[in-house]
C-alpha cells in the first residue's frame, strides 16, 4: 500500500488514477496513522513553497514523513514534493525545506538564458546522471517527461540522478538512498511516468 | 532541450466527440475516452477537450466523461468551453484536467483570469483568443467566433498574459477551416509581446505547415489542430518524423 499524502494542496485524481493503471494500491490520506502504516510514501505537491512547507509542518505530517523516511521507508516527492524534501527554498523569502535530501530550491532564472520562457514547461529530455537509480530501472537515457516550474533543486550535488536541458542543466530528479524526488510529473509523463512509477512500487521495503 | 508540442483538439458534446472522426482500430469514433487513448497512444504530447454542450445535464456528462479519460491516458489535459467562474475551474480541475482554457467568460469577467491564476497558479491557465482582421486591425470575437467584442486583440492578450494567463492559445478566424497554414502574421505580433508559451491554432492543412511553423517562428511552442488528424489526413507519428528530419526538436 502506496500513501499519497494529502495536505491540501494540489489535486491528487491523476496521481492516484496513475498507480492505478499500473497495479499499485494507493490511498490518497492526510492521516498519520495510515501514513505510518503504509509500505511506500508520496508526497506531491503544487502551487508555492513557502505555503506548502507551512500546510504540511502545521498537520504534523512533516514530522511523519521525515520519521519514516529515516526509518528506511522509501518515498518520492514529486514537483513541489521533491522541492520540499531539500533543506531549503528562496521562492520569495526563505523557507526551510524537510532536509531529507541536501540542496536548496532556487529560481531557475539564475541560470537559464534570458530569452527563455518562464517557467520550463513542456516535454524535456532526461540525462540520467551516474549509477542508474533504482526509480528509473526501466528507462533510458533520453526518455521524455513533462516539467512544469520556474524553480529547482541547486546544489543537490551527487543526489542528482538525472537532469533536464533547458539553457542549462536543471535538476530533474533526486535520491538519497530511500528518498527520491522527481521535479517532473510522472503521472502526466505517458509510459514513461508510469514506468517510474512502476519502479517506485517495486522497491524492496 | 524542450521540444514542440503536438496537440490534437476534440470538441465534446452531449458527451460525445463531433465532427465525425474516422480510424482504424477505433471501434467507437465518438467516444471521447477511446478517441483520447488513440492520440495518446499515437505520439500526441497533450489533448484539448472543448466543451461545446449548452445544458447543464450535458455539462455534468462531460465531467464524468473527463474524469474517465483522466483515469485512462497519462498527459497533460487541457479543458476549454463555458468556463465562466472559478467555479468551473474548480469542476474541471478536480476531474484531472491539468489546465483550463477561458475565453468568452474572461472577456465577460476580465478578473476572472487573475482570480484563477491567484488560486490555481498561472500554469493553470490559458487564454484562448479567436481573433480575425477587421479593417486591418486584429480583433476579439466572442461566442466561438461570431460576435467582435472590438477589442483590439494583441492588446486584449498581452493584458491576460499580465494578469496571469500562463498559455495562450491563437485561433485565427481568417485561416481557420482555409487549411493554407498557420497565421503566421498573427502569430509572430502575439510572440513579440508575451513571454509564456504560445500555441498556434486554425489553419494546419499537411505536415509542411507545421514545419513552416516552427521554422519560421522559433517562439511558437505548439500546434494545434483537429480536423486534419481526425480524419487521418495527417497521422502525429509522421508528421513528428517530418519535424524531427527538419531539426526541430519533438518527442518521439
Amino acid at each position: 500500500m502506496i500513501a499519497i499524502v494529502d495536505y491540501g494542496v494540489g489535486n491528487l485524481f491523476s496521481l492516484k488514477s496513475s498507480f492505478a493503471a499500473i497495479g499499485g494500491e494507493a490511498i490518497v490520506t492526510g492521516n498519520s496513522e495510515e501514513i505510518k502504516k503504509a509500505e511506500k510514501i508520496i508526497l506531491p505537491g503544487v502551487g508555492a513553497f513557502g505555503d506548502a512547507a507551512s500546510k504540511l509542518k502545521e498537520s504534523g505530517l512533516a514530522d511523519v514523513v521525515i520519521s519514516e523516511a529515516q526509518k528506511g521507508k522509501p518515498i518520492m516527492g514529486i514537483c513541489l514534493g521533491m522541492q520540499l524534501l531539500l533543506e531549503k527554498s528562496y521562492e520569495y523569502g526563505e523557507h526551510e525545506g524537510l532536509g531529507l535530501i541536501k540542496g536548496e530550491i532556487r529560481p531557475i532564472s539564475d541560470v537559464i538564458p534570458k530569452d527563455l520562457k518562464i517557467p520550463h514547461i513542456g516535454w524535456n529530455a532526461l540525462k540520467l546522471k551516474g549509477e542508474k537509480s533504482p526509480i528509473f530501472k526501466y528507462l533510458n537515457d533520453g526518455d521524455f517527461v513533462y516539467f512544469v516550474h520556474s524553480f529547482y533543486g541547486a546544489n543537490c550535488e551527487e543526489n542528482v540522478i538525472a537532469t533536464a536541458e533547458y539553457g542549462a542543466d536543471l535538476t530533474a530528479a533526486v535520491a538519497d538512498k530511500n528518498v527520491f524526488g522527481c521535479q517532473f510529473h510522472p503521472e502526466k509523463s505517458g509510459d514513461v511516468g508510469l514506468k517510474i512509477l512502476k519502479a517506485f512500487c517495486e522497491l524492496e521495503v | 532541450m524542450i521540444t514542440k508540442r503536438i496537440i490534437p483538439c476534440l470538441d465534446v458534446k452531449n458527451g460525445r466527440v463531433v465532427k465525425g472522426v474516422n480510424f482504424l482500430g477505433v471501434s467507437d469514433v465518438s467516444s471521447p475516452v477511446e478517441l483520447a487513448k488513440f492520440y495518446s497512444d499515437n505520439g500526441a504530447d497533450e489533448l484539448v477537450f472543448y466543451d461545446i454542450t449548452a445544458s447543464a445535464e450535458g455539462r455534468a456528462l462531460f465531467t464524468d466523461i473527463l474524469c474517465e479519460v483522466a483515469r485512462t491516458i497519462f498527459i497533460p489535459l487541457t479543458v476549454g468551453g463555458g468556463i465562466n467562474t472559478v467555479a468551473d475551474f474548480d469542476r474541471v480541475l478536480k476531474c484531472g484536467a491539468d489546465k483550463v482554457s477561458v475565453n468568452s467568460g474572461a472577456i465577460r469577467n476580465p478578473d476572472l483570469i487573475y482570480e484563477a491564476a491567484k488560486l490555481y497558479g498561472d500554469q493553470c491557465v490559458v487564454i484562448s483568443a479567436d481573433v480575425k482582421r477587421v479593417d486591418g486591425v486584429f480583433r476579439v470575437f466572442a461566442k466561438g467566433g461570431r460576435e467582435n467584442t472590438g477589442m483590439e486583440a494583441i492588446s486584449w492578450i498581452k493584458r491576460c498574459v499580465d494578469n496571469g494567463a500562463g498559455e495562450v492559445v491563437l485561433n485565427s478566424i481568417d485561416t481557420d477551416g482555409v487549411k493554407q497554414g498557420f497565421d503566421l502574421e498573427m502569430l509572430e505580433a502575439v510572440c513579440n509581446v508575451v513571454n509564456v508559451p504560445v500555441i498556434a491554432s486554425g489553419g494546419a492543412g499537411c505536415i509542411d505547415d507545421f514545419t513552416k511553423l516552427f521554422k519560421a517562428l522559433p517562439k511558437v511552442d505548439a500546434g494545434l489542430a483537429a480536423s486534419i488528424f481526425h480524419f487521418g489526413e495527417v497521422a502525429i507519428s509522421d508528421l513528428k518524423k517530418e519535424l524531427k528530419k527538419n531539426d526541430i526538436p519533438v518527442r518521439m
